[in-house]
């Protein structure tokens, strides 16, 4: 008998060192999911390798995002190698969960680039670089509450099959004839019934390549803002040389937290623009899905793309056949005397319902009232 | 009925049990389909539309002699479609029959006998808690919207349904429950939670090949090879909707029906439509139909 409770202990310890390995990972394998792997392996055969790799994958993996890690814990847990400590490098690691890889691309390691000038040159190469995020100076706070006032109201609404009762609209025929029944049987009163208009979704995407520098920051607060106002119907995702889903991060109610959270997400600061290949990234790994579907999307770029722009133009049609309408804004519009010269903007503009500028308060009281009215 | 689950003691069992019906699983489906019998876990099925995910619960019915009840989610699905719903047009009857009657001198009995069962009008949901033991399969669940989720999260955490009027039904033993998802939309992690979840991929070639053949038995063997070589090729060419084994079995039948005993370029070109879906897919593939599927 101590033999057993020994091989049990055995089995526990080394399904919940696993678990430390997979949280390492990025896979958030919760104490009750890390049970449930406990309870899976009770009904395989705990020595075959493959069952208690199904055991786990079944129980901790909840998204397709986290099966590859789960693979690459699995064996460096199972082949012996030990558990990394889930300190800081885990942010790091989590980055896999939310990107949809493009093609390797030249990338290249941390770099910077030196000048003003060379930052509005779009470039095709991928440069790797977290966002330095400090705390946020009083004015930025300031200005992040006065967003918060204007953008409140930002809520698209669409109709939905959901039906409310209601005091006018057709009639609700379960509703009326319960109330008869409790009238002894006599329709005395017509009750009445309207379909309920629900949150519109809102899909911003900001780039955050070179060029876009000096106004991202304020778009990924208005982004915050945005998803604060409406968690469940609003889904933020960063554009570069990469596609970053940043919606958890952003969903942190401290404006701070969130932001760093969000730059430590996205791995492609002020690098390069692919804004053909990214958007197409986007629209087959969630926007065909139905996260564009039916949406107000708001495009936040320059427009300047370097290789071709016949892919911008081709994807940006398809995203238009998918949304509900199409926002595209663009800091520089707001200057004296802009023209959409940038190729990747001339491509665009076909598709867009709507163009505005994005480079001041104002503008963004314009762009959330566009939102509004879409 | 319930003595052919029990038999079942491993995956493979379980596998050869589905392999009987038709339905050929990997090892890992057949470990989450065991599991989910074993754990009594509900089991969370997401991959691309047309890689075998309804089916599944129909062969899991099939191979445990459980009746089947099947739940099409929908945006606004509201309970009242899902769990049960009193029939108000036959209860206002019984009321008018009553009062003719004179029966409406005990005020009490008359108001019970309007909460009867008969009154009751069960949905897939109570359905398959009153059935028990029962597959329920709760088919599109990012299809629902998040309130639907909310209750469903309350069902499937003690399998009971409180009907103020009658009472508590409880399942004597709780159901197999299949939920699908197209990954049409994120769906909440509190009730992925309480589910074993499996990611389906389309089948390897091998696999494909042996389903075309297990489910069409008409068409010819070189032709289902032929077949599962193509739509693998076209799922490999970044397509708006690649071609999951649904639409392989289409195409192999709209061949089969053409009269074709293997897969030439112009018979190929002419039933695109049975495997693509779009019309940029189409007239891609169209264009280089000979390179794309036969390797030329």
């Amino acid at each position: 008998m101590p033999e057993t409770s020994t091989a049990t202990r055995d089995v526990v310890d080394t399904v919940l060192g696993f678990a430390r390995t997979l949280r390492a990972a990025g896979v958030t394998a919760s104490p009750d999911r890390v049970e449930a792997m406990l309870a899976a392996v009770g009904h395989l055969d705990v020595l075959d390798a493959s069952d208690v790799y199904w055991a786990g994958r079944l129980t901790l993996c909840s998204s397709p995002d986290d099966l590859d890690r789960y693979d690459a814990a699995f064996a460096a847990w199972f082949g012996g190698e030990r558990p990394r400590a889930p300190h800081p490098a885990a942010p790091e690691l989590r980055v896999v969960s939310t990107m949809a890889p493009l093609d390797a691309g030249e990338g290249e390691g941390e770099e910077f680039s030196g000048s003003e000038e060379l930052a509005v040159q779009a470039s095709a190469a991928e440069v790797l670089r977290h966002r330095d995020v400090g705390e946020l100076s009083p004015a930025e706070r300031e200005h992040l509450r006065r967003l918060f006032t204007v953008l409140r109201p930002a809520a698209p609404m669409r109709p939905s099959r959901r039906r409310r009762p209601s005091s006018a609209g057709p009639v609700h025929p379960a509703r009326t004839v319960r109330r008869a029944l409790r009238d002894g049987g006599e329709v005395t009163r017509l009750l009445h019934r309207r379909s309920a208009p629900r949150h519109r979704r809102v899909v911003l995407l900001v780039d955050v390549s070179g060029s876009m520098s000096p106004y991202a920051d304020a778009l990924l607060r208005f982004a915050h803002v945005a998803v604060r106002a409406r968690p469940s119907s609003t889904e933020v995702f960063t554009i570069g040389t990469r596609l970053t889903r940043v919606t958890r991060e952003l969903r942190l109610r401290d404006p701070d937290r969130a932001l760093v959270a969000t730059g430590s997400a996205i791995p492609d600061w002020s690098g390069g623009t692919r804004l053909g290949e990214v958007l197409k990234a986007f629209l087959d790994r969630w926007g065909q899905r139905g996260t564009a579907r039916g949406a107000v999307v708001v495009v936040c770029s320059d427009g300047w793309e370097r290789g071709g722009t016949e892919l911008l133009g081709e994807q940006m049609a398809r995203l238009r056949r998918l949304a509900h309408a199409v926002v595209w804004v663009n800091p520089h519009k707001g200057r004296e005397g802009y023209e959409p010269l940038a190729g990747g903007m001339r491509a665009a503009l076909p598709s867009v319902d709507v163009f505005v500028a994005g480079h001041s308060m104002a503008a963004f009281e314009e762009l959330s009232g566009v939102i509004q009215r879409a | 009925m319930l003595a052919r689950v029990t038999h079942l003691t491993s995956p493979d069992e379980l596998a050869a049990a589905l392999e009987g019906t038709g339905y050929l699983p990997d090892e890992g489906l057949a470990t989450a389909a065991y599991l989910a019998l074993a754990m009594h876990r509900p089991l969370f099925l997401e991959g691309e539309a047309g890689v075998g995910k309804t089916a599944l619960a129909h062969a899991l019915a099939e191979v445990t002699g459980r009746p089947i009840y099947r739940l099409q989610c929908y945006e606004g699905l509201e309970a009242s479609q899902a769990l049960y719903d009193w029939d108000f047009g036959r209860q206002l009857l019984h009321l008018r029959a009553a009062e003719a009657a004179h029966a409406a001198d005990n005020p009490d009995a008359l108001e019970a006998s309007l909460y009867d069962r008969r009154f009751l009008l069960a949905r897939p949901l109570l359905q398959a808690l009153e059935d028990s033991p029962s597959v329920l399969l709760i088919d599109e669940i990012d299809r629902a919207d998040d309130e639907f989720e909310a209750f469903l999260l309350e069902v499937l955490s003690d399998f009971t349904i409180s009907i103020p009027e009658l009472g508590t039904v409880r399942a004597v033993t709780p159901p197999l429950v299949i939920l699908t998802s197209n990954r049409t939309r994120e769906v909440h992690d509190a009730l992925k939670r309480r589910c074993l979840y499996h990611w389906l991929q389309h089948p390897d070639f091998d696999r494909e090949v042996a389903i075309l053949r297990r489910r069409l038995p008409e068409v010819t063997e070189q032709l289902a090879r032929e077949v599962a070589r193509a739509t693998a090729r076209l799922r490999t060419l970044d397509l708006l909707k690649p071609p999951g084994i649904a639409e392989a079995m289409d195409w192999a039948t709209a061949l089969h029906t053409l009269g074709a005993r293997e897969l030439d370029p112009d018979t190929a070109a002419r039933t695109l439509g049975a495997v693509l879906k779009y019309r940029e897919d189409t007239e891609r593939v169209q264009q280089q139909v000979r390179g794309v599927l036969f390797g030329a």
